[in-house]
């Protein structure tokens, strides 16, 4: 697989402007977006992700630097040919009404269909295989109003693969979607990136998941432009433990994850079966209690599976059965 | 499940051959059937019968098919462009720009002229025509104006109410100042009719509406486009605010011309094109701008047919007519659909 450099930006400043004012969102972006990759674009709220992604897509205009697509100046695209090159998933949700899937699939051949927009017998297949990729054959004829989120987003993500383009842009296309969905469609995007070679760029807020899929991870900040790498040199750099530093979530540079860190009041020794032990200290680490073999405490338990011995200070002890008898006397 | 297009469509067609005749056929004055049909191709008759069937029956229907399949094709162009269901052919403050201008001929010319427009006869009906055209395209070339300015759907429909509001706002300051029997000859304008349309002016309306309802086809896969919201469409390869421009402007110069030769027509444009979503059960404008055009005809055809009823002699006002069918056609329509979409 060729991994060519499909989108390059240099000094690339975004933003809005008008008669009156211009505001910069973000600014001296250079870096490059690959095809054959799944690129993730991280940040919090307001950090310019969407308007990162509307001004690659040719919606906004650039305030300054230079955009490069398949080494073409985006700004020299004309909208026809610009629609062969990008297809986007975008945010906003369409309120379509007595369309079926297939139909609206079939849009995304709209920028090779003559003037009525009628559908070749060509056109008919490639929106069919868009559908195979994805997985939504059984969907085909039903209406789109009747489709959940996650339906709906398979649907539009079918509708960019219907329209040939090498790029996509996807942005947040896992927000609204419970936890299997996003999965699963973070692997389809990830799957395609492979397969076809597309390149894929992607906004979003599940930060695990994203470290988990992402080839390479754009994480942006309010003023402080856009940094970039695969996630594993990200973590391993402290780039991400610095990035997302808050109150109670810390960076474990040993799986490369987040995970929550609350402030713990004390402290047990927890001794006894390894999976046993995993499973108590959790629980306990939620409720603010250190738990580990280490822990020099006056409390302690030994944990196995389905037996929890608890033993405290004064010499009392005690047996539970499962975790949260464990809890209740804690 | 989608019910065969071409089906639908021939039954559109059928009905409005059968409406176009019934228009024809009922009236205050029963002509028997066979002589309707005789003096149609030509035939030789009773006079009384002949004149009444050519000269105001026939003109009439022709108004009124023609007026309907405009208002509906610009309806249905109002409600994807805006993607409102409430949107229809007034909504951008078009129609009462032609009120506004009709208003200017009737109640300001007898106020300083002394005496009004509208009661020169022929020359007065001409008059008010031009009034309401200049009326209407002088307001749609604002809402062009604005509509390059404004980037949000919503808020160029807005403005656009609000346009409609002040047009209506100066009618009631003419109004207050102008002689009672101008006042009631703009009221009776605004009942909106089929039947004003008379003689040569049939003709000029039929031929300005033959070249502007074909001319509305060529933006089906502009509509189709904007159905999905403009980011979506835009992708696609859609410049969005042209299309938007374009719409608005077809849209509006058929609204000005049905409005200047008719009055104000209401609801027609509104209803049409949810009773053929309804029927057909798609998005699609390559279906729905054939439908709504002759499903508006046959409303407009009944419509007229309704106000002209034996028994209400002197004929209903058309718009009342237009409501009280078309409301309910709209409620029933959305009401069943929900329904459907619920059990599926």
């Amino acid at each position: 697989m060729t991994h060519g450099n499909t989108i390059e930006l240099h000094s690339l400043a975004i933003g809005y402007s008008n008669r009156h004012s211009v505001k910069t969102v973000a600014e001296g972006i250079s870096d490059t977006i690959r095809s054959g990759e799944l690129t993730c674009l991280l940040g919090e709220n307001g950090a310019g992700k969407s308007t990162l992604l509307r001004t690659l897509s040719g919606f906004l205009p650039h305030l300054g630097g230079e955009i490069t697509i398949l080494g073409k100046p985006l700004s020299d695209y004309r909208e026809k040919e610009l629609a062969t090159v990008i297809g986007v998933v975008l945010t906003e949700k369409t309120n379509l009404q007595n369309m079926t899937v297939t139909e609206l699939v079939g849009m995304g051949r709209s920028p090779y269909t003559g003037f009525w927009g009628r559908l070749t017998d060509e056109d008919r297949r490639m929106v069919d295989e868009a559908m195979a990729l994805v997985g939504i054959e059984a969907l085909a004829s039903r209406m789109v109003q009747t489709l959940s989120d996650g339906e709906r987003q398979k649907v539009m993500i079918a509708k960019a693969l219907a329209q040939k383009t090498p790029i996509i842009f996807l942005d947040e296309p896992t927000a609204f979607l419970d936890y299997p969905s996003k999965v699963e469609i973070l692997h389809l995007l990830h799957r395609l990136s492979r397969e076809m070679g597309k390149t894929i760029f992607l906004s979003t807020h599940d930060l695990e998941l994203a470290l988990q899929i992402a080839d390479r991870l754009w994480l942006m900040a309010r003023g402080s432009g856009v940094i970039t790498g695969t996630p594993e040199d990200l973590a391993l750099n402290g780039t991400l433990d610095r990035f997302f530093r808050r109150k109670g979530v810390a960076f474990e540079k040993q799986t490369g994850l987040y995970r929550i860190e609350p402030e713990y009041h004390s402290a047990v020794r927890l001794t006894g079966d390894e999976i046993a032990c995993q499973m108590v200290r959790k629980a306990l680490r939620r409720c603010g209690i250190d738990a580990s073999a280490e822990n020099d405490a006056p409390i302690s338990i030994h944990a196995e599976p389905g037996r929890f011995v608890l033993r405290e200070a004064r010499g009392g002890e005690k047996v539970a059965t499962s975790i949260a008898q464990l809890l209740e006397w804690l | 499940m989608k019910r065969p297009v071409a089906v639908g469509m021939i039954l559109l067609g059928v009905s409005i051959v059968v409406l176009f005749f019934l228009n024809l056929l009922l009236g205050s004055v029963s002509v028997p059937a066979s002589q309707v049909l005789k003096i149609l191709f030509g035939g030789e008759s009773n006079d009384i019968w002949q004149n009444i069937i050519l000269k105001s029956r026939f003109p009439q229907a022709l108004t009124a098919l023609v007026a309907g399949a405009g208002l509906s094709v610009a309806g249905l162009q109002m409600q994807t462009v805006f993607r409102n269901p409430l949107a229809g052919p007034s909504v951008l403050g078009v129609s009462s720009g032609a009120s506004l201008g009709v208003a200017f001929v009737v109640l300001l010319s007898g106020r300083i002229g002394g005496i009004a427009l509208s009661r020169l006869g022929y020359m007065g009906e001409f008059a008010m025509t031009i009034a309401a055209i200049v009326g209407s395209l002088a307001i749609m070339a604002l809402i062009v104006y604005v509509a390059q300015k404004v980037r949000g759907n919503v808020t160029l429909l807005i403005i656009g109410v609000m346009i409609g509001y002040v047009a209506t706002a100066i009618i009631g300051v003419l109004k207050f100042f102008s002689a009672e029997e101008d006042v009631r000859a703009y009221v009776v304008w605004g009942l909106g009719s089929f039947a004003r349309v008379s003689g040569g002016q049939v003709m000029t309306f039929v031929a300005i509406m033959a070249v502007l309802l074909p001319l509305s086809f060529l933006l089906v896969k502009t509509l189709n486009l904007l159905l999905l919201g403009d980011g979506y469409a835009r992708n696609l390869g859609l410049n969005v605010s042209r299309a938007r421009l374009w719409v608005i402007i077809c849209a509006g110069v058929l609204v000005a011309v049905v409005t200047a030769y008719c009055g104000p027509i209401s609801f027609l444009g509104l209803a049409v094109p949810h009773l053929c979503r309804g029927i057909f059960r798609t998005s699609d404008h390559r279906v729905l701008m054939p439908s709504s055009l002759l499903a508006g005809a046959a409303l407009a055809l009944l419509c007229n047919l309704i106000a002209r009823l034996p028994g209400f002699e002197g004929a209903l006002p058309v718009n009342s007519v237009t409501a009280l069918i078309g409301a309910p056609v709209v409620a029933v329509v959305l009401f069943r659909r929900r329904k459907e979409d619920t059990a599926e």
